[in-house]
């Protein structure tokens, strides 16, 4: 008789269910897994290296492609740091501004994970479902900073600019009748916010919609629950973060532990699960796109009732108003200086971190007092969860090996910076 | 039919135009039949598109009805690469085996009182014989294609046919035991006098088991787990390209569309009218609402809509899972049922007749 040994397979790095490039090696016996061996540095861009050679401003744009499914919360950890470092705070109206956009982002991750976890998991609607509304927030991401995905909103000392009176509107083409145009523009009326709202309004009804088809789905049930258990110590041990860690059962957020930007004002709640399964993590991320959806309501209101500044007057760090650029001296040499050398930051170092939709997505700066960073670590959260891999899939089988990578909701943009 | 045949007759020998006029009929079978199967692709795309909000094709063509033909034209066209550490022979003839049972089981199946190319008597049990015989051409590919995710496939495949064969079976034994007969055309015949003479409502809970086991036997969602595009790419096929692949795929609609009318022949009366003979003696209403090809066409047709609503509905099972349910809860049903229709005919409690 043959000696019987377990197989390796090669999963990925062109695998439709690996997330981009996660290439596993796993040792199967038979359907089920043995040792789960990930391989990441497949989309290693260098990121941090690149950093060291870039005035601190230029590279807020590399933060957009760590996580790029959720831009603008890479953001906010960076410039929290570097703020950190100057010492200085965005005025209040940026910070609820940030507030909001990091929540329309969680929204924007969850909705990408809810699809790309159901595609994972079969159920192949709910990845139309998610677009739909995903779609509508990358058009508000468009209206403020002219980019659907890497945004570069943030900025030292407040946000690029105010959000806009007007939002943009669907224009006739050729596969567009007017009745067409009439009924996409029908919310676009009026101005950034008053979009933000009616998506707020109508969005509890389209996470009604998801749980219909998943929450009490028997086989979506079978699949999720008691799949890639985390028990609350071993996940502290390993370094999970977010929904990872929230699911096990551990109430850990940065948003209510360490309060940055508007946070501590605002009324939400943080959803914990209670057996650290994919399923719980599951009904945490849902709970969080009712929280998010309510922060941005809270934030859209203040918003409207509360013009004033943006962006921090010290123009030694933000740029000076165009208009005064061509009429003062003082400003045109200011955005001279900004635009060629930048700004020094003090020496020293911080570390700023912010909940991310994710788990927790921190910056630690190293500055020897020039206007690059010394050294630029980001610590991403998918990368800690990734090295969980092999303890959540050990003994599952193969298709299970799908759900663990879509509960830990893995981009390799960070994973591998 | 009849006046074809005498007017071969007068000047060919007997053998060989009956052998013309067989060859006609399969050709008037199978040609609607391919038709009816890429135009079932197009179905799918546009009826889950709606389902998920989006337009589906809508391109090629007036509102996209082109799209099947263009689909076809690339398929024919594209390169068919034989992975290097393959078996060449069996790599190609897999395919043809995986589609020559998927046609052939259509010669048994009637579509109207006589429109039957075979009527044999066993009908039935050359379905059972001829569609399991799918199987091997799927595992065949596996094992030739030398690919660790093709034989993984295969090796669900041949676990899950078999398992689902056999509750399928069971559900086919409770209608041959109420309709008294192996013979498609009788057992609808069984079935006449309108809605209630239908074998649905005697074997519910058979027609349920049958139609999921029919979804599991085609390998279509939510038991895809055969393709299980996120865990094993594609599976069997992983390694087919042009039209080697689109054989496969062809066999898999042609299952589709049979299991979808053996639902509709064995459970749901065939081709005769809810109505039985209520509109018999109004002239355009008989013909409407009386028995015929069209009511056959629309029970598949709701059928195969089902397939398509499963699929944008439901996520996939995993491969246990189905075991589990092929094994513990189908096979059951079907053996209570079959044993409460079995002491129903002891006891001459035959509410069906």
């Amino acid at each position: 008789m043959p000696e019987i040994r377990n197989f390796t397979l090669n999963f990925g790095p062109a695998h439709p269910a690996a997330h981009g490039v996660l290439r596993l090696v796993l040792e199967m016996d038979g359907e089920v897994i043995q040792r789960a061996d990930p391989h990441v540095g497949l989309l290693h861009r260098g990121t941090e290296k690149l950093a060291e050679s870039k005035p601190y401003n230029q590279s807020i744009g590399y933060m957009d492609r760590l996580d790029y499914v959720s831009m603008m919360c890479n953001e906010h950890g960076y410039v929290l740091a570097l703020e950190k470092m100057l010492g200085i705070e965005a005025p209040i109206r940026a910070q609820y501004i940030r507030t909001m956009f990091d929540e329309i982002t969680r929204i924007l991750n969850h909705l990408l994970w809810i699809g790309a976890h159901g595609l994972d998991v079969g159920a192949m609607t709910m990845f139309l479902y998610a677009f739909r509304e995903r779609e509508d927030l990358m058009d508000v991401y468009e209206a403020v900073s002219g980019a659907r995905l890497h945004a570069t909103y943030y900025r030292p000392g407040g946000v690029y600019r105010d959000i806009p009176d007007v939002m943009p509107l669907h224009e006739k083409s050729k596969w567009h009748s007017d009745a067409d145009i009439k009924r996409l523009n029908d919310n676009r009326g009026g101005s950034v916010l008053d979009f933000i709202e009616d998506f707020t309004n109508r969005f509890p009804k389209c996470v009604d919609e998801y749980e219909t088809l998943l929450t009490d789905n028997r086989i979506w049930k079978q699949r999720l629950v008691d799949i890639g258990i985390v028990s609350p110590e071993r996940a502290l041990q390993l370094g999970l973060t977010g929904a990872m860690l929230r699911g096990s059962g551990v109430e850990w957020d940065l948003r209510k532990k360490q309060p940055y930007a508007m946070y501590d004002q605002l009324d939400f709640d943080i959803p914990v699960g209670t057996n650290g399964d994919s399923y719980d993590r599951y009904l945490v991320r849902m709970e969080e796109f009712r929280q998010s959806n309510k922060i941005i309501k809270q934030c859209v209101d203040w918003l409207r009732a509360n013009p004033g500044p943006v962006m921090h007057d010290d123009h030694k760090i933000t740029p000076p108003k165009r208009e005064d650029m061509k009429g003062d001296m003082e400003a045109l040499i200011h955005h001279f200086k900004l635009a060629t050398e930048g700004y020094c930051l003090p020496e020293g170092e911080a570390y700023a971190a912010i909940e991310h939709p994710k788990g927790e997505f921190g910056c630690y700066v190293v500055s020897d007092g020039a206007n690059k960073p010394y050294r630029l670590k980001v610590r991403a959260p998918g990368f800690a969860h990734m090295s969980a891999m092999d303890e959540l899939t050990k003994g599952h089988m193969l298709a299970d090996v799908v759900t663990v990578i879509g509960t830990m909701d893995i981009v390799f943009g960070e994973v591998d910076r | 039919m009849e006046t074809l045949t005498t007017f071969l007759n007068s000047f060919l020998p007997e053998g060989l135009s009956a052998f013309i006029v067989i060859m006609l009929k399969i050709v008037a079978i199978m040609l609607p039949l391919i038709l009816a199967v890429a135009y079932t692709t197009f179905a799918e795309r546009k009826v889950i598109g709606y389902m998920q909000s989006r337009m589906g094709p809508n391109r090629v063509g007036p509102k996209g009805w082109l799209q099947p033909i263009a689909d076809t034209v690339k398929l024919m066209f594209k390169e068919i690469i034989t992975p290097t550490k393959s078996s060449k022979v069996v790599f190609f003839i897999a395919p043809m085996l995986a589609l020559a049972p998927a046609l052939a089981v259509w010669s048994v199946i009637p579509f109207w009182d006589g429109g039957v190319l075979a009527n044999v008597n066993a009908g039935l049990l050359l379905i059972l014989a001829v569609n399991s015989l799918d199987v091997f051409g799927i595992i065949l590919a596996g094992w030739a294609s030398n690919s660790k995710y093709a034989i993984l496939s295969s090796l669900r495949v041949g676990a899950q046919v078999v398992s689902y064969e056999i509750a399928m079976g069971f559900a086919l034994v409770g209608v041959l035991m109420v309709s008294g007969s192996l013979n498609l055309t009788e057992i609808v015949k069984a079935q006449g006098g309108g809605l209630l003479g239908w074998n649905v409502f005697p074997l519910c809970g058979l027609f349920v088991v049958f139609f999921i086991s029919g979804v599991a036997e085609t390998n279509r969602a939510p038991f895809d787990v055969a393709e299980g595009e996120s865990e094993i790419v594609a599976g069997f096929h992983v390694e087919y390209s042009g039209m080697a692949f689109a054989l496969f795929f062809l066999a898999e609609y042609a299952s589709m569309i049979l299991i979808s009318t053996l639902t509709a022949l064995l459970f749901f009366g065939g081709w005769l009218s809810p109505f039985g003979n209520t509109f018999a003696d109004t002239p355009i209403l008989s013909f409407i609402f009386g028995d015929g090809f069209h009511w056959l066409l629309l029970k598949t047709m709701f059928f195969l809509f089902c397939y398509l609503w499963f699929r944008a509905t439901f996520p996939r099972y995993r491969y246990d899972q189905i075991m589990r349910l092929g094994w513990k809860i189908l096979i059951p049903v079907t053996l209570v049922w079959i044993f409460g229709i079995g002491i129903a005919i002891a006891y001459g409690w035959q509410p069906w007749l």
